[in-house]
């Protein structure tokens, strides 16, 4: 199966809005595919689609070879899903919300899974701890991480670092690069244009629930006329400094 | 299907044990549903209990089983919130994308309430004992009383899962219990219905509260229970009905 994720024509209506009018696009194994669009584009839609929370009224959706319509269980056996909001259960402590996602997937030893995924995602020291009491940044890494308990092949971000410092939004960018590198497909979806250069093998542009255009980044540059070469003093961005002042202080 | 049928128990045990987390974790929980009812056990019995005239000679029998209601009212308060909690949280959503049993994840919270009132009816019961509570009744009346309760749980944890489920913000969530937990007060729970006005009378003998009072204090003191028990039972087994129903539309259209 070269493609893990294939949508077409796909249409979804809320009442008399309709959200989605149409939206085609492909997602080969392995890669990170970005879906780019501001508030209210469609993207949260589509992703709810995708993921069996939603049907869809017309196209077709697959999703690792099984339609979601009519086979929504094989779906969710090869997903998962970390939603727009960090969907931790804050009674718990880190631990606790990984070992019940561990029990929830079947899977033998959920104590050690639990332990490994903490290490990896540096919460070893704040496990027992109650998610409540976890900044921004820890929350989404524990967020994060219940996807990956039992290793999905897919993995659905919505908006993954809307919310986020910083630094966390580095950290969940180089979170989401190392699980493309283990193999894992990643459909993510915002607003960032910056966040879509970064971390995405190939783009598509949602707008008013079309997808306008879409491909590698060099596939969207070509849009746009030939480069002129022009000479600019390059400033600093603010993100820049901070990040520099910021880790200057750490170092010291 | 398959997989996710299988599973139905683990998934429903991950649950539960998930849910009675949350109980245990919260101490607001406990001083609600136990530590109220018992306070009011002791302000009627030792403080207005004296004035009241009920024809029997030991209030705390005859206040018991109004107590036991309005402990499983405001306990259910906390499954609409819970419900509620977790589809503002997005844990819904995570559940649902995951190959586990849909009605698990609902049944799990269903599962919790009964066994959390369980637990509170148990020691309210106990509190009651060392007041000086006392029933002769044999094995099969207390479990016809523990039937009825399980059963009034049951109906008013539907109530509760339209409320959470479609509640907009928390205090939506839990308001509709305050009518509820008023309810005993305008019945036969705290004093006989014979002493009211007629239209607080009229009102007080034909709710739900008042048969199901009347049915359980009367198997508790041995006393025959005639038509009550079925009125009762009626009613549980209606609100229960009409409750899954609207809860089961909400929960298609909602979560």
């Amino acid at each position: 199966m070269e493609k893990a994720i294939e949508v077409k024509g796909l249409r979804k209506s809320f009442k008399d809005t309709e959200v989605l009018k149409g939206v085609d696009f492909e997602v080969k194994r392995g890669e990170i595919f970005a879906l780019l669009g501001s508030n209210g584009a469609g993207k949260t839609t589509a992703v709810k689609i995708l993921t069996t929370l939603l049907k869809p009224d017309r196209g077709s959706v697959t999703v690792n070879g099984f339609d979601v319509t009519s086979n929504p269980d094989h779906v969710r056996q090869a997903i998962s899903l970390t939603g727009q909001f960090a969907a931790v259960d804050e009674v718990l402590t880190g631990r606790e919300n990984l070992i019940m996602i561990a029990k929830l997937r079947y899977l033998k030893s959920p104590r050690l899974v639990a332990d490994d995924l903490l290490r990896r995602f540096g919460l070893t020291d704040a496990a027992d701890r109650r998610a409540s009491t976890y900044s921004g940044g820890m929350r989404r890494r524990l967020d994060i991480a219940l996807s990956l308990v039992g290793k999905p092949q897919i993995i659905f971000l919505d908006e993954p670092t809307t919310g986020l410092d910083p630094e966390a939004r580095i950290e969940a960018w180089k979170i989401v690069k190392e699980l493309a590198d283990g193999g894992t497909t990643v459909l993510l979806t915002t607003q960032y244009l910056e966040e879509a250069e970064q971390l995405a093998d190939r783009i598509a542009i949602l707008h008013e629930g079309r997808i306008i255009a879409s491909g590698t980044l060099s596939d969207l540059k070509k849009l746009f006329p030939t480069a002129k070469v022009e000479y600019v003093e390059k400033q600093p961005t603010l993100e820049e400094i901070f990040l520099s002042i910021v880790g200057k202080k750490e170092a010291k | 299907m398959e997989t996710a049928k299988n599973h139905f128990f683990t998934d429903i045990s991950v649950m539960l044990g998930r849910s009675m987390r949350h109980i245990f974790r919260s101490m607001d929980t406990i001083i609600t549903v136990c530590i109220t009812p018992i306070a009011m056990m002791l302000l009627f019995v030792y403080v207005l209990g004296g004035a009241i005239q009920t024809g029997t000679d030991n209030y705390v029998n005859y206040l018991l089983p109004g107590i036991l209601l309005m402990a499983i009212a405001s306990g259910i308060a906390y499954t609409a919130y819970r419900l509620f909690m977790d589809k503002q949280r997005g844990i819904f959503e995570r559940f649902h994308t995951m190959p586990i049993s849909r009605s698990a994840v609902l049944w799990g919270h269903v599962l919790t309430s009964l066994v959390s009132n369980a637990i509170s009816v148990l020691v309210i019961i106990l509190a009651a004992l060392i007041m000086g509570f006392r029933s002769s009744a044999g094995i099969l009346p207390w479990l016809a009383v523990a039937g009825i309760l399980a059963l009034f749980t049951l109906a008013l944890i539907w109530v509760a899962a339209i409320a959470g489920l479609s509640a907009k913000t928390m205090e939506g969530a839990s308001a509709f219990s305050y009518p509820l937990i008023f309810l005993p007060f305008i019945s036969s729970a705290f004093v006989p219905t014979e002493s009211m006005p007629s239209v607080v009378r009229a009102f007080a003998e034909n709710q739900p509260v008042t048969s199901i009072v009347n049915a359980i204090r009367a198997l508790l003191s041995g006393q025959p229970v005639g038509n009550e028990i079925w009125v009762a039972l009626a009613w549980c087994v209606g609100i229960l009905l009409v409750a899954y129903f609207f809860a089961m539309r909400v929960y298609k259209k909602r979560v």
